[in-house]
């Protein structure tokens, strides 16, 4: 008989071996699901995970892709991991991702054709403030009316698609586009894009906002008080409020600091690797980072190694599905049960598994 | 602008087929809360039985084994959620996210041969004498079976739970695992027969979708209408006939806004499209800021992981 004993704290072992084991069990299912696909699993495994970084044919072109694809996931799921902790969930960042993007890139075209260096900050502090005005909303409904944010700010996920659908075909529709729905293209307006910082990397500023984000996160939740003050809250709710936590404040705090880093990651997008407004413009990041933040057990460090496996995942998808026509879809479903067998591993790290009868005391 | 073209008694009809799924949806969802379970993977079981009850229904040409096939899916993936969170004691709030975003992939790897596919028809029941009521007729007694298996479940879910003894020790599963696991109740098996409940519901829901109220495949093409299902569960303060209540409400949005953006309504095409969603974040407003009432009636212990410690 197989029985689990709580331990009395979670074992610290585990809790790092835990997603090296369900990235293992994951391929081993992947391998399976990508057999039943009628494709040779140990291919797909390798094309997704090896190929991309070290096949001498790919690895030119898909590494500075690794950043380019890490960098919004980073820093979207540093956000979201605040708000995990503290027990707040915001999983509407692919509205907040939207709608940073629509912001920042609003500023540059209604300014357009300005050429000044203080453009792409001006973008950036209003690609922030979209993500945490869009975020405020079940922040302030959640403080205000304890009205449930997970709801609230997943229903505006559908919300700013729509917006975003409507800015592109109508305010924001490049004038010169010839009746194509989209943005004119921000990387041909210098002093509104966001170009690849040095050659073959793929590091642009949204890379380098995402290395900012893991250092800031990592001081915050080690060094001080307001970090003290979340993990507390996650922990034990009851024992926060007796310590004298604002849970309010926090409810803020978490969800607009979410807000804002999924609104620059939006920006950073808008302006570089994606280019322009369009309705296609949001690629699910806000969700994969959910993923990302949960499998970098909600610590900046193991986020942005996280993040750079999701990349890969994301890279090695597209590759699979060139050459070996592996279906996008199934690298989204691959995602998903990574998740999954992230969850159920984690048992391991709160409970003791004891084999046998129990003993009677 | 021509409003003429809208017709009171085919618009209530049309509501009746909208809000089904969600309907679905939210009755299930309802007693799995109710047994204390929340699973916010909605979204991800009724896109699942979308394209399972799709499949089935296209390669055997008929439309009632797809929808037990989507029950079977939705089932089957709830059931991935159940053990997840009742034996391996796994964060609901996180299972639930992942139930949807592999629901949602794992929906359009199996949907890719089906898009552009054209459903076998699901037959209008024929209820003769009924059917040929004027007006009445044609707004209530003109659906086929599925729209009226989801009023007989609702009707049959509150009676559950308010006069069985089964609904009872459902209810106590969901309001004190501990007293209830003290009194010899398997809480465990409990509440996995409720999450494949709701798994099967919302795989039906997701089905009436893809057969019948669109009716065709596209990726995520439940588009929300899971989450909007557990914003009603909500709105209803989890009372069996409210959610009924609420997903007509929201049936009746819906079919409005279309009827609006075909009608020419002088609003943004895009605001119409945004408005279900606002309306439903609205009505959560609403019974959310009612305080004593939302505490009142969820179930206390929602969401709490249980570990039968003794």
């Amino acid at each position: 008989m197989i029985r689990l004993e709580k331990r009395p704290q979670p074992s610290r072992a585990w809790t790092v071996a835990a997603p090296l084991l369900a990235v293992a069990l994951t391929m081993v299912a992947g391998g399976l699901m990508f057999a039943l696909l009628g494709k040779n699993p140990v291919d797909a495994i390798r094309t997704i995970f090896w190929d991309p970084l070290f096949n001498q044919q790919f690895a030119s072109y898909s590494r500075p892709q690794l950043l380019v694809k890490a960098g919004p996931l980073i820093l979207i799921a540093i956000g979201l991991s605040l708000g995990f902790r503290a027990g707040i969930w915001n999983i509407g960042a692919e509205g907040q991702y939207i709608m940073g993007a629509l912001a920042g890139a609003g500023v540059a075209l209604a300014l357009y054709p300005l050429d000044t260096w203080i453009l792409f900050p001006l973008m950036v502090l209003a690609g922030a403030l979209g993500g945490w005005a869009w975020a405020m909303i079940p922040a302030l409904l959640k403080t205000r009316f304890r009205t449930n944010e997970i709801l609230v700010s997943l229903l505006l996920v559908y919300v700013a698609q729509q917006v975003l659908a409507s800015m592109s075909l109508g305010l924001m529709r490049n004038p010169e586009g010839g009746g194509f729905p989209g943005s004119r293209n921000l990387q041909q307006y210098p002093a509104a894009a966001n170009p690849e910082l040095f050659e073959g990397t793929g590091m642009h500023w949204g890379v380098v906002a995402a290395f900012i984000a893991v250092i800031a996160a990592y001081v915050l939740l080690n060094r001080h008080m307001l970090g003290f003050q979340i993990r507390l809250t996650g922990q034990s709710p009851r024992a926060a409020r007796f310590a004298g936590v604002d849970t309010n404040a926090l409810v803020l705090f978490c969800l607009g600091t979410s807000g804002a880093l999924a609104g620059l990651a939006g920006l950073f997008e808008v302006s570089g690797p994606a280019g322009q407004v369009n309705i296609d413009f949001n690629v699910g990041y806000g969700f994969t980072a959910i993923i990302v933040a949960f499998l970098g057990r909600l610590h900046p460090v193991g986020i942005l190694l996280a993040g750079l496996l999701m990349a890969l995942t994301y890279i090695g998808g597209e590759l699979a599905q060139f050459m070996l026509g592996i279906p996008a879809a199934a690298i989204q479903a691959f995602q998903g049960m990574l998740l999954f067998f992230l969850l159920g591993v984690d048992v391991l790290s709160n409970y003791n598994i004891r084999l046998g009868r129990r003993e009677i005391a | 602008m021509d409003f003429g073209a809208i017709n009171p008694v085919v618009l209530f009809a049309s509501l009746m087929v909208a809000s089904t799924p969600i309907l679905l949806a939210a009755i299930g969802e309802l007693v799995v809360e109710k047994s204390g379970v929340l699973n916010l993977g909605v979204e991800g079981m009724m896109i699942t039985g979308a394209i399972c009850g799709f499949a089935i229904a296209v390669e055997t040409g008929s439309p009632t084994l797809g929808f037990i096939a989507a029950m079977a899916g939705g089932a089957a993936l709830s059931l991935v959620f159940g053990f997840l969170t009742q034996v391996l004691m796994s964060n609901q709030v996180a299972t639930g996210l992942a139930l949807t975003l592999f629901g949602l992939g794992f929906s359009a790897l199996i949907g890719q041969g089906y898009v552009g596919t054209k459903p076998p028809a699901t037959d209008r029941l024929n209820l003769g004498v009924l059917s040929d009521i004027p007006i009445l007729g044609r707004m209530l007694f003109s659906h086929d079976l599925i729209v009226y298996l989801s009023l007989a479940l609702v009707a049959t879910v509150w009676a559950f739970l308010r006069f069985t003894r089964a609904g009872l020790i459902l209810r106590a599963v969901g309001e004190n695992h501990d007293a209830a696991h003290a009194l010899g109740y398997k809480v465990v098996r409990i509440r996995l027969a409720a999450i494949a409940f709701g798994g099967a519901c919302a795989g039906l829901g997701g089905a009436y979708l893809s057969l019948v109220r669109v009716p065709q495949w596209t990726e995520g093409m439940t588009s929300g209408a899971g989450w909007i299902a557990l914003a009603i569960v909500v709105f209803a303060s989890w009372r069996a006939g409210r959610v009924l209540l609420g997903a007509y409400l929201f049936g009746g949005v819906a079919v409005l806004q279309l009827n609006l953006q075909a009608a020419g309504l002088a609003v943004p095409v895009e605001l119409l499209s945004a408005s279900p969603y606002l309306v439903t974040i609205l009505v959560l407003v609403i019974m959310s800021a009612d305080r004593g009432r939302a505490a009142l009636n969820a179930p206390a212990s929602l969401g709490r992981v249980f570990h039968a410690s003794t």
